[in-house]
């Protein structure tokens, strides 16, 4: 069924109306959409990887580790696409704890899956890193700042297309 | 998320959005969408289900090649569970998004924004 998925615009409003918030979120809308076609075969492609699901590094000793110490602007951070699956871990409050669990990372930010598609030669390579971007409550700061640092990285690179994973 | 697609690909670099909340990204506008019909949380497919986060993740990579248009949503062929009540209870009082610390944390965040933005400074 297509026409029966979740209306998450209209379930938060009259959800956060009836907490007593007037004033609706505004999310983000445009009516133009920006296209940009691949220039080459994806078997040639360096694939970019971007998620908003909040990930983490655990420390050697297994303890939380903000790795974005090192790597974070405005609030893109950078975390190496081979760092051991182990000790990734995410942090997100956003996702229905009712119906499902983050206990994957591969469920929501697959570098495990695009290792193997590269392996295989059904893509190029990887970039050596994959980004998280900490959601903003400005739209504005996401699109000046955050978007903007997103491609410096990206370019820096020299990535061929990027996939996006929202949480 | 969509906001940073956008920018790539108006700078030249082609991009996939896998998501969850197919209002919220079409509303935005994204040029390619894969979208799965699951809760919040688990865009590339159930955990622990290779095959089928494999089958996500080749969708995705799938419509680079192939849309021609911008605006292209395309639909996995996957169902949750039979028991579709985790539509109808999402965001509701019997199951509140975010409560307790979680929800401490989002209306600090919120204060947070609201005071830069009375300061004048975002």
């Amino acid at each position: 069924m297509s026409d029966d998925y979740v209306r998450y615009i209209d379930k938060t409003r009259e959800y956060y109306l009836a907490e007593g918030y007037q004033k609706p979120y505004q999310w983000a809308h445009f009516d133009q959409i920006p296209f940009a076609p691949l220039a080459k075969p994806l078997a040639r492609c360096r694939i970019g990887l971007v998620t908003t699901s909040d990930i983490a590094v655990r420390s050697e000793s297994g303890n939380g580790e903000n790795y974005d110490k090192d790597t974070l602007l405005g609030n893109v951070y950078s975390i190496p696409m081979d760092c051991p699956l182990e000790r990734l871990y995410s942090r997100s409050e956003h996702y229905d704890r009712y119906s499902t669990n983050l206990d994957d990372v591969n469920s929501y930010c697959p570098i495990t899956r695009l290792a193997e598609l590269a392996a295989e030669g059904r893509v190029g390579s990887l970039a050596p890193r994959f980004h998280g971007v900490y959601t903003s409550y400005s739209q504005r700061v996401t699109m000046e700042r955050d978007a903007a640092e997103v491609l410096r990285r990206m370019r820096e690179d020299e990535v061929d297309a990027v996939l996006l994973t929202p949480i | 998320m969509g906001l940073v697609a956008r920018h790539l690909e108006a700078n030249g670099i082609p991009t996939v959005v896998l998501g969850t909340a197919r209002d919220i990204v079409e509303y935005c506008g994204v040029p390619r969408f894969v979208f799965s019909d699951f809760p919040l949380g688990n865009p590339c497919g159930r955990p622990f289900d290779i095959a089928m986060q494999r089958r996500i993740v080749t969708m995705g990579l799938g419509l680079l090649e192939s849309a021609t248009k911008l605006g292209t949503t395309v639909q996995t062929p996957y169902v949750w569970s039979d028991d579709t009540s985790w539509k109808r209870l999402i965001f509701t009082k019997e199951r509140p998004f975010l409560e307790g610390e979680s929800y401490e944390h989002w209306m600090k965040a919120e204060e947070g924004y609201r005071k830069l933005k009375q300061e004048g400074k975002i």
